[in-house]
């Protein structure tokens, strides 16, 4: 089998492979050598053990790191079913909301599977649709929090858009855990950005499409959820634990400098200018609500 | 040899490119991946063709870095970078908001784009003030050339907005990891999230539903980060001489 085809083939499967490789130059080049030498049949074996290190996978990785993955992991798994049960319920959406729910579901079982291959046989045992309660019954075991969930379009969106900020927030949370390994945190940021876009769409909806005016922004503005049940959604857009490193969203001061002090920015646009971090046990919290 | 095997996908465009006159880059380009093809020099071809780019970049290079704006190397470097893309950025936004077509079109788009020169705005004092206070030095002001730019039309205005907004991702995606300082990394944290809300509405307002796609996301669901380099070619063209970037100096990994 020619290298180059292994290559060719594997990027079908994922373009960025050279760019993965690259990022771990030293691994390629000694590949490389090895290359001239290894005889041809034993080089797919030599391939596999490559690319666990290009995308760190196998032992390499602390337990730092596989913890925030695997956190993370939980709550890929948690939008994933989310929507795909939206998707599945009839008559819940019209079709364009279909298809961005559809799209939405689709990033979120690559995000799933992506983390799942990284996480490799450190990460946590597949969850199912089974050890979910989106009405937030856990189960029937208590009344639910919202028992529309699946009935009634805009609870449905105001608690995606509970869960897209949530994810963002804890991503962001996660991501200085990371600073040490250059290839899990570019990950990490570009599963980030993606749950943004979700999050930002999310709020398109509720607020009717492109053409309708009024809440909730694109954004995030002060701490405002923008919907209903405004107790639910509270805590996404509240202080985390410690509060100074984790303040609501309707932070105005990054980094010692008091935004509304810039000439023509008011209070609301400082909050929307910056999204913050969460953490690890507030957003458990939160997502415990439709956890079994 | 990534690089070379990289373009290989671009080898569909062979024959439209060949029209044009071969820059010199690009024919580099089309040499290595006659010789990957060949199957020619596996090892080691890697370093020999980012060699030769390298220094046919720095002879081609030599004499225009003077006048560009360095924006410097470490941390720094990369607070600067960014401090550079939200100046491009705003200057964008705060001339749209002088159009007839800013104050003709629909309420929802006047919203989005009010305030996302706002942020844009904030963004660029945010990091000019920080960088100051870090005891560094801000690069110059710089001056944008929006000669390209067509500011009359909704096409005209959103898909260069679409284009900043989704270079920002990128760009901020790809810087992450070159930050060595927790604190700074969680700036360009809490900063991306929000150049991503913009870049979903608008191309949702120029194509419903196209919030997110193939072209800025990946097949594992990543959204495709680019490198200072990468990001600077196309920013440069929105500069003008003696404010184009030099990023040349920032960390690499």
């Amino acid at each position: 089998m020619n290298i180059l085809n292994i290559l060719a083939e594997i990027e079908k499967v994922d373009p960025e492979v050279y760019e993965r490789l690259d990022q771990r130059r030293q691994v390629f080049k000694h590949f490389a050598g090895f290359g001239k030498k290894l005889a041809t049949a034993a080089v797919p074996l030599a391939m596999g053990a490559m690319f666990q290190k290009a995308y760190g996978q196998s032992s390499g990785l602390g337990k730092q790191v596989t913890d925030v993955l695997n956190f993370a992991l939980t709550l890929e798994y948690l939008e994933y079913y989310f929507y795909d049960m939206g998707v599945k319920t009839r008559n819940l959406f019209v079709q364009a909301d279909l298809a961005a729910i559809t799209i939405i579901r689709d990033d979120e079982l690559k995000h799933v599977n992506f983390l799942k291959t990284v996480l490799g046989s450190s990460a946590i045992a597949p969850l199912t649709a089974n050890d979910f309660d989106f009405t937030g019954s856990k189960g029937g075991k208590r009344a639910p929090l919202i028992p529309e969930v699946f009935r009634d379009r805009f609870n449905f969106l105001a608690l995606a858009q509970a869960f897209e900020d949530t994810g963002v927030r804890a991503y962001k949370g996660g991501a200085p855990l990371l600073i040490d390994n250059n290839t899990v945190l570019e990950a990490a940021l570009n599963i980030h950005s993606v749950e943004a876009r979700h999050a930002s769409h999310i709020r398109t909806m509720r607020r009717g499409g492109t053409q309708a005016n009024g809440l909730p922004k694109s954004w995030i503005t002060g701490n405002d959820g923008g919907g209903p049940r405004p107790g639910i959604t509270a805590p996404v857009y509240g202080p985390g634990m410690p509060a100074d490193m984790y303040p609501s969203e309707a932070n105005v001061t990054q980094a010692g400098i008091n935004l509304t002090s810039i000439p023509n920015v008011t209070a609301d646009q400082a909050s929307e200018a910056f999204d913050e971090p969460l953490d690890v046990t507030t957003v458990l919290a939160i997502a415990s609500n439709f956890l079994k | 040899m990534s690089k070379v095997m990289h373009d290989a996908t671009k080898a569909q465009g062979l024959s439209e490119e060949l029209q044009t006159p071969l820059e010199r880059r690009t024919f580099l380009r089309y040499t290595g991946l006659g010789l990957a093809m060949g199957g020619l020099a596996l090892a080691g071809c890697n370093d020999v063709m980012e060699d030769v780019v390298k220094t046919q970049d720095a002879s081609a290079n030599a004499t225009d870095m003077a006048n560009m704006v360095d924006v410097g190397s470490g941390d720094v470097g990369v607070l600067n970078y960014a401090y550079a893309l939200e100046q491009l950025e705003a200057a964008f936004y705060a001339q749209v908001l002088q159009t007839q077509y800013y104050n003709s079109t629909s309420a929802p788009q006047r919203v989005a784009l009010r305030d996302i020169e706002a942020h844009e705005r904030i963004h660029r004092e945010f990091f000019k003030q920080a960088i100051t206070a870090a005891g560094a030095t801000p690069i110059k002001d710089l001056e944008v050339d929006f000669s390209s730019i067509d500011f009359r039309t909704k096409q005209g205005v959103l898909s260069v907005a679409k284009a900043f907004e989704d270079l920002g991702v990128a760009a901020y995606n790809g810087a992450g990891k070159l930050i060595k300082t927790a604190a700074y990394l969680a700036i360009a944290g809490k900063i991306v999230s929000v150049e991503a809300r913009h870049a979903a509405i608008i191309r949702d307002f120029l194509e419903y539903n196209t919030f997110v796609g193939a072209d800025v996301v990946d097949q594992n669901g990543l959204e495709k980060s680019m490198t200072p380099a990468q990001v600077v070619a196309i920013a440069n063209n929105f500069l003008k001489e003696g404010s184009k970037l030099n990023v040349s100096n920032l960390p690499t990994e």
